[in-house]
């Protein structure tokens, strides 16, 4: 639908303009001179790396943030934002990543929080708002049940209810950040048609991403980020996946991960009706059971909060199984300590790097041995031999090409991809039998994945079991050689890569079970 | 595909929904009535004393809700009742009314809530130690200044509703009461409408449980957990002028006795709902009611057994014997506003 070289958009009356908008935090220029214009109905990708700037940009234009130079201009208007308060008033309203949601209130309570319509002594007519909210959801077509109660519904209906939210408080512009992260194929699709739902009214939508994919089939105009810059402007239907990335990158980027086919050996990981719990004590894993064989990547894809992170902490001894079994090789790890599992020569990429992957306030050559720091040559009758733990250090950052001032550097202060690289590099620099993987990507730069994803592919051709679990879908598609669908606590099917088109795997992870 | 919400399987009938507090509710009647039946005016008396043993608890755990409510965990209720019933004390010692010492245990508890809340909104403190520095900072005033052997001028006496005041059991226990009593079940009521009907209790929950959310649609977070804590602070004042003008008529050191820790057990136990503490405070009140009681009639126990009893109802309803309940999602965490 967006295959026109010169939208009809283009000429509709601009509603929004920024005017070299730069923005300094300390130590990095988050934006530097950044123009934008925003047509009446029109939906603009904004399409950039983690840390490109993206989100600095939109929470100037929401209000969160003021810029250090640069003018705002809504509807021919110059304006000042200083709170999301005064975006509000102004029409922009913006759906964040991170759904701003009450989860025990109803959908009709979050959408008028903060713009209550009150009698007198400040009575919430409750009917009367959810009256609204069924008028909005007719009108737009997002069908939603008002009494329903936030933490009851998937994603995608919160994901609804904030844009009932911002269009309750009659925003006409409307700024989506990453609204497909949290979405199976299926559901991102369903957002697109309500998007051009909304523009066909009128809307206006900026729509924030670093999925080349939907930007092709979504977007009239596409705007690239990268290191603070708006580095260029272009429609869908003169870009290609591999122009937009390289647009975003600055330099060719290799798409397709490069592998040989996989050569199976022995089964070194075997899980059978695993049972685990999650922090309220409900059941989120729910009787799962797969294996991995030596030299194969067996990729566990899935919609983020399916009991994935739930499963792998159970496997890697830091949550406790309540049912089920785990076995790697012959030896059974069900209620293994994490000291015990790794010393099985396993490794582990957490989903949470910092939280799980790394000590933040230790420096760089001490978070590569935290594994192995009690062996020889790192410690020595329980003293630790700095010289040893340096080299080491020194070593594995040139070999992982980690860019750090020093090995002494405290490894959180390093950006998202040298801190993954770090974990990546403690991890596989020993010999490993199994390499449990989670979310190995999120949130870093293509450089760093083109390089994990090589890391863990060569892994592979080395005879390492691998199990990879990601909500990225392209990650799983690319490097997987037989792809597991997680939903709601079991793997509900397993495909060899063959056979896994994106259509069936989205269907999977929504649930739909095949015959 | 499939995006309907998965519906909870409640009945919307109030009276099936909450079938077990409906038959708690009646047993509780059907006791009281029996009881009645066989000793009328001790019934009476035991039922007079909870409602009044009670009144500090309940307005102790309004405190502690509206705080928590607001995300502000308060475990300083115990050193705000000590300044209000202090405060309250010498106010009422030097200056002889009434009103006006309730009035400045009021205030006493309004200005301690506004030091919980300047420490754990504006300084980001841990709310656990903003308590305790109330706590400690009240034991220590309130005892350093104390004088022995100061007399008031008498306390709030009871005075009947008018005809209310007639009905048989009823009226004696809740239209023969002097005012702080009548205050605190009016407080009951209103809070419970504020909380859940109102735009302010609308906002003030939202800031508890999702304080990003709320400031995204311009509500200043900040401002709403100041105001509740320092409503929390007043409720916790009258609660101590309760003590001093009310209950005991004279102060002594540490007077309240643990009442401002109870209080926190008496808002769990009542789910963070006013209406709730105001069931659980009854509870813990009759407990105290019972005591005298008990030794007027000559039971063979040790007082000492009797005395632990709230205590004993505590531990109880802190180890989650009374059925789970859900905190507000984030009390105790101080609000980092984004962006600059």
């Amino acid at each position: 639908m967006s295959d026109r070289l010169s939208p009809i958009a283009d000429d509709a009356p601009i509603v929004l303009e920024a005017k070299g908008i730069t923005k300094q935090f300390p130590g990095v220029l988050a934006n530097d001179q950044v123009d934008l214009v925003l047509h009446r109905g029109e939906i603009l990708a904004m399409l950039g790396e983690n840390g490109a700037g993206k989100s600095t940009l939109m929470s100037i234009l929401s209000g969160l943030y003021t810029p250090d130079a640069g003018e705002i201009w809504i509807k021919g208007e110059h304006v000042t934002l200083h709170s999301p308060g005064d975006a509000i008033i102004r029409g922009v309203g913006m759906v964040y990543q991170h759904f701003q949601l009450v989860p025990v209130m109803t959908v009709a309570e979050n959408v008028i929080l903060g713009a209550e319509v009150v009698k007198a002594g400040g009575y919430i007519d409750i009917r009367e708002a959810n009256r609204r909210v069924r008028e909005l959801s007719k009108q737009y077509g997002l069908e939603i049940d008002p009494t329903a109660v936030i933490e009851d519904l998937p994603v995608g209906l919160q994901q609804r209810v904030e844009i009932i939210k911002a269009l309750y408080r009659q925003a006409d512009i409307l700024i989506l950040d990453e609204p497909t992260a949290v979405l199976t194929p299926q559901e991102s699709n369903e957002l697109f048609q309500i998007m051009h739902q909304l523009t066909a009214q009128g809307v206006s939508i900026i729509f924030i991403t670093h999925k080349l994919k939907e930007v092709l089939t979504v977007a009239d105009r596409i705007v690239v980020l990268r290191g603070g810059k708006a580095v260029g402007t272009v429609y869908p239907a003169e870009s290609t996946e591999a122009s937009l990335a390289e647009l975003m990158v600055g330099r060719k980027v290799i798409l397709q991960v490069d592998k040989k086919r996989a050569q199976p050996g022995k089964t070194v990981l075997k899980i059978e009706n695993l049972e685990v719990l999650d922090e309220r004590k409900h059941k989120v894993v729910k009787g799962l059971s797969l294996d991995v064989r030596e030299g194969e990547i067996l990729a566990v894809a899935g919609v983020q909060g399916n009991g994935q992170r739930e499963f792998v902490e159970a496997l890697t001894g830091l949550r406790p199984v309540v049912g089920g079994h785990i076995f790697i090789e012959d030896e059974e790890t069900t209620h293994s300590i994490p000291r015990k599992i790794s010393e099985l020569d396993v490794a582990h990429i957490p989903e949470d790097r910092e939280k799980h992957g790394l000590v933040m306030p230790y420096s760089v050559a001490d978070n590569l041995v935290l594994n192995r720091y009690f062996h020889e040559p790192f410690s020595h009758r329980a003293v630790l031999n700095r010289d040893a733990i340096a080299e080491n250090g020194r070593n594995l950052v040139k070999e992982f090409d980690v860019r750090t001032p020093s090995i002494e550097t405290h490894a959180g202060s390093l950006s998202g991809g040298n801190k993954q690289k770090v974990i990546v590099a403690r991890e596989l620099s020993r010999p490993v039998k199994l390499l449990v993987a989670n979310q190995p990507t999120r949130g870093i730069d293509v450089g760093s994945i083109e390089f994990i994803h090589n890391q863990i592919v060569a892994q592979r051709d080395a005879g390492v079991a691998v199990l990879l679990v990601s909500a990225e879908l392209d990650e799983v598609l690319s490097l997987a050689d037989r792809v597991a669908v997680m939903f709601d606590g079991h793997i509900v099917k397993t495909l060899p890569i063959e056979e896994a088109t994106r259509e069936r795997v989205g269907l999977l992870m929504a649930g739909s079970e095949e015959e | 595909m499939e995006l309907t919400a998965v519906p909870r399987k409640i009945s919307t009938n109030w009276f099936i929904k909450n079938r077990w507090l409906v038959l708690i509710f009646i047993i509780i009647i059907g006791s009281i009535a029996y009881a009645y039946a066989v000793n009328g005016r001790v019934t009476t008396a035991v039922l007079a004393s909870t409602l009044r043993q009670s009144t500090p608890l309940v307005l102790g755990a309004l405190c502690g809700l509206i705080c928590e409510r607001s995300g502000v965990i308060n475990i300083g209720i115990e050193g705000q009742m000590l300044m209000g019933a202090f405060l309250a004390f010498m106010a009422n010692v030097y200056l002889g009314n009434l009103w006006v010492a309730l009035a400045i245990g009021i205030l006493a508890g309004a200005l301690m809530g506004l030091l919980l809340a300047f420490m754990s909104v504006t300084l980001k403190m841990d709310q656990i130690i903003g308590g305790t520095v109330i706590n400690i900072l009240a034991i220590g005033l309130t005892g350093y200044f104390y004088i022995s052997g100061l007399t008031t001028q008498g306390k709030f006496q009871p005075f009947a509703l008018g005809p209310l005041a007639e009905i048989p059991l009823i009226g004696p226990v809740f239209f023969k009461n002097p005012p702080i009593t009548y205050m605190a079940i009016v407080i009951v009521f209103v809070l419970h409408y504020v909380l859940f009907y109102t735009r302010w209790g609308l906002r003030t929950r939202a800031v508890g449980e999702h304080p990003s959310a709320a400031d995204t649609v311009g509500i200043n977070v900040y401002k709403m957990r100041y105001i509740n804590v320092t409503i929390g602070g007043m409720l916790a004042g009258l609660a101590g002028a309760f003590l001093t003008l009310e209950g005991v008529g004279t102060f002594e050191r540490g007077m309240t006795n643990g009442r401002g820790f109870l209080a926190l057990a008496i808002m769990i136990f009542g789910k963070w709902t006013p209406l709730g503490a105001w069931g659980a405070a009854f509870l813990f009140g009759f407990t105290y009611a019972i005591q005298t009681q008990l030794q007027f009639m000559g039971v063979n126990l040790p007082p000492q057994f009797i005395g632990s009893l709230p205590y004993i109802l505590t531990i109880l309803v802190l180890a989650g014997f009374v059925g789970r309940s859900r905190p507000p999602a984030a009390e105790g965490k101080p609000y980092e506003k984004e962006g600059g």
